[in-house]
């Protein structure tokens, strides 16, 4: 009890609260402009987090991911540009409901059901991340390893559209991750004689270039064509509330449960369970021929699934430090940065600090109402932004966040390189969240490969006689055994599933 | 705004070709820390450059350059101009890293300054490890075959490695006996040490201590001349093995060679007082941290015998390249 009363102390500061309602407004923004997305709302958010008290830089990160979240359904209620890919699921929906004129019906659906679906996970992540951190604690580096198999795995086989390119996408990352003398032997690796390459390459400038610098590019070499005008009015978002709250509890609660589960596994984001609980929805659904004509019923699970995503992902990253999705991965970094340090010992040392994050989720998730109704009455105005002002900004932004991650222009060059590569990937349909999980989760497998061989001299019997870690180690041969018998029986349809893409 | 300050000193330091002038300082000062913000080098280097600020009438702005084990940082503080605008809070690495053969780099490249804090590392087990005091686990470690224990608590080659090689090592044991686990820092040595991973970390009391108030874990020795003010419990090395083994992480303001001695006279005083300041001692105390000051010439010293004395273990158990 001391302990809440402890964060709510934290988080009550009118220095915390400011943070927080400019970091939602900052993540409204970049979520409604479509083609910049949530994840790179919190990579320019970094570098102003390093200025931040640690309580007030990571609310800034969860209340400007979870704006950015719901704000990508607006541009494409309007538009049929889904903001963010999280809310291209059900773009068709929410966008043919503003044709027949009902925008308020697919928006109002949109601002509620992300809030109640950002707080189920929130409540899934103070319950549970508590006390898998006690279990955690004894976690040695066998179970990480295994552990950080498992995340790899997912991140190639959850989001790719095709596991060949997703395991390439994967070494590229593997790779940035081993340059540098932060490998367990201490040993410089492809530094080619530079002091700076001895640092390694650092995380946050690459996150920005591929995340920021790639879109700018993107919208220079398409001669950056403005969008077409949004439509002028919005009905009562709020009226049709209760109605849709008795029809639909059943979709809101399986969309939540949908999306808290695939939050939690490591390389499957808010746009994985968008997709996924909505596929869900219409199986299940008494009326699947209305799905994608504008019926809202998808839009009530799928919103609310990619919400609760949001927040469960940060379970694993919390407890073990293996991210749940890119953006945790971003988060990660910071929380090293600010001295919390994931892993249980973070529960041991600063619990005050956990819970306070804990209330910024439930406060954060309680401000979108408002903030997303201010931002529906405003979103003409935003959609007017024109792209040859926006992508200047937005570059400066970068620079000034890559220099300042480590006080030295390398971070800027860094930046500039992976712009261009994560263009190049993307352009090329190459996935780009194994590439990003990659860099993260390599050094913590690296790490517990070299550790647990150190300790058990060489023994490799060690890797799975703990009982936690033949656990793991079980669940990531059923996993491998899944996926190849999927393989075998249906070569094409998980190809085709995932390779539903917006257009 | 820090901010603001920080990009007004990058400016700076890139355009820094300027002679030293009598009224220094006219302009402001870089602080420069190889290590990440948040952590216990940045905590005293911000509190040092308020302080400093203070006493030399000029901002005195921190810039973290991070990374490769912290020869990025130590690297940048002896490259810049020996101008007395850009200093450098440099650590135990200086003493290290060479050996390590990471970096031609060692402490001469420096104009030392002043020695701010030193932590004495300590032996911590885990509180439900059966050995009482050190004659035991020492005793046991010598009796069981090469490879029963490990340590954790920093990379392979630093600072806390070091302190237990030393330690066994004085005590006549090969230091291999006891296998070194690298870990990032103290911090997950420690969460090692919890889930039964490993059985020492021999990291300073400080690292130790949230974990040690939570009862977690045990401190069997410290490797200093007297008790912790902070576990006043825990018994010095000298009165559990005899033994003369002493090794402490070290934090120092440096400047790059070639300083002139003005700017370092006027330096030393300012830092003097630093150290004197009420803010620096209650600052230290709260964070549980070693004061310990030496000036100039004595800082010097101090590094050069700490070089001989790491360098003369290192080559021991086999970490020199």
């Amino acid at each position: 009890m001391d302990v809440i009363l402890q964060a709510f102390a934290l988080v009550a500061t009118g220095n915390v609260i400011v943070t927080i309602i400019a970091a939602s407004m900052f993540g409204l923004f970049v979520g409604a402009v479509p083609g910049l997305t949530a994840t790179m709302a919190t990579a320019l958010l970094v570098p102003l987090t390093f200025f931040m008290e640690p309580v007030a830089a990571v609310g800034a990160i969860v209340a400007c991911s979870a704006m950015a979240i719901f704000a990508g359904d607006i541009p494409g209620a309007l538009l049929r540009i889904p903001g963010t890919p999280a809310s291209a699921a059900y773009v068709e929906d929410t966008y043919k409901l503003t044709q027949k004129g009902q925008a308020e019906l697919g928006l109002g659906a949109c601002v509620l059901f992300s809030a109640l679906g950002g707080l189920f996970g929130t409540i899934v992540l103070i319950f549970a991340a508590p006390s898998l951190a006690e279990f955690a604690v004894k976690f040695s580096s066998p179970e990480y390893f295994w552990i950080a198999l498992l995340g790899l795995t997912c991140a190639v086989f959850m989001g790719a559209s095709s596991p060949a390119k997703g395991l390439l996408s994967l070494f590229i990352g593997l790779t940035i991750a081993s340059v540098g003398l932060n490998n367990p032997a201490g040993v410089p690796r492809l530094t080619f004689g530079s002091t700076e390459m001895m640092a390694g390459i650092d995380f946050i400038p690459v996150m920005i270039g591929i995340f920021a610098i790639s879109e700018v590019l993107r919208t220079v070499l398409s001669g950056g064509e403005g969008w077409q005008q949004a439509p002028e009015a919005v009905g009562n978002i709020f009226r049709d509330w209760g109605g849709m709250l008795r029809t639909y509890w059943k979709q809101l609660l399986r969309g939540n449960i949908t999306g808290t589960a695939v939050g939690i596994l490591p390389g499957a984001g808010s746009d994985v369970a968008a997709y996924v609980s909505y596929a869900i929805s219409r199986r299940f659904s008494k009326t699947p021929e209305k799905y994608g004509t504008g019926h809202v019923e998808g839009v009530v699970e799928a919103g609310a699934a990619n919400n609760a995503s949001l927040s469960s992902a940060w379970v694993p990253a919390l407890v073990f430090g293996i991210p749940g999705d890119t953006m945790t991965a971003i988060v990660i970094g910071v929380l090293y940065v600010k001295g919390m340090n994931p892993g249980p010992t973070l529960f041991i040392f600063n619990p005050q600090t956990i819970y306070a994050v804990f209330l910024i989720f439930i406060l954060a998730n309680l401000i979108m109402i408002p903030l997303g109704w201010a931002l529906i009455k405003f979103s003409k105005n935003i959609l007017r932004v024109s792209k040859a002002v926006l992508m200047p900004l937005i570059l400066i932004f970068c620079i000034v966040g890559a220099f300042a991650s480590n006080n030295a222009v390398y971070g800027v060059t860094i930046m500039l390189i992976f712009g261009v590569v994560g263009y190049l990937m993307e352009e090329n349909d190459f996935p780009i969240a194994p590439c990003v999980l990659g860099i993260v989760i390599g050094p913590i497998l690296e790490k517990n490969l070299i550790t647990t061989l150190i300790k058990s001299q060489g023994n490799l019997l060690d890797f799975i006689n703990r009982p936690i870690a033949f656990a793991i180690f079980a669940i990531f041969c059923l996993l491998w055994l899944s996926i190849i018998v999927s393989w075998i029986r249906a070569p094409r349809r998980t190809d085709e599933m995932l390779r539903a893409e917006p257009d | 705004m820090k901010f603001a300050k920080g990009i007004i000193a990058a400016l700076l330091l890139s355009a820094t070709a300027m002679p030293a002038w009598a009224d220094y300082p006219d302009r402001p000062i870089t602080l420069l820390v190889a290590w990440g913000a948040g952590g216990g080098t940045d905590a005293v280097a911000r509190v040092v450059a308020v302080s400093l600020e203070k006493e030399l009438g000029q901002s005195v702005n921190v810039v973290n350059r991070t990374g490769g084990s912290g020869v990025v940082g130590h690297s940048a503080m002896a490259d810049a101009e020996p101008d007395g605008y850009t200093l450098g809070l440099a650590t135990t690495e200086v003493n290290l890293m060479h050996w390590l053969g990471l970096t031609k780099l060692d402490y001469k490249v420096y104009t030392p300054l002043a020695l701010m804090n030193q932590d004495p590392a300590g032996v911590q087990v885990s509180a439900d490890s059966k050995y009482q005091n050190l004659g035991e686990l020492l005793e046991a470690i010598k009796t069981s075959p090469p490879g029963t224990f490990r340590a954790t608590g920093s990379g392979q080659g630093s600072s806390w490695h070091v302190a237990i090689a030393g330690l066994l090592n004085a005590e006549g044991i090969d230091a291999s006996t006891v296998t070194w686990v690298p870990s990032d820092g103290a911090a997950s040595g420690l969460q090692e040490l919890l889930s039964g991973g490993t059985e020492i970390v021999p990291s300073s009391l400080v690292e130790a201590r949230a974990l040690i108030d939570a009862g977690r874990v045990k401190s069997l020795a410290y490797m200093s001349k007297e008790r912790s003010k902070l576990f006043p419990d825990v018994p010095i090395l000298k009165e559990e093995t005899g033994s003369d083994w002493e090794f402490g992480a070290w934090r120092g303001i440096v400047a790059p060679k070639g300083l002139p001695d003005d700017i370092r006279d006027r330096l030393i005083a300012a830092l003097k007082n630093v150290f004197d300041s009420e803010e620096y001692n209650q600052f230290m105390s709260a964070q549980g941290f070693g004061a310990n000051f030496l000036s100039g010439e004595e800082f010097g010293n101090f590094m050069a015998t700490n070089d001989v004395n790491f360098g003369k273990t290192m080559k021991a158990i086999g970490l020199t390249k």
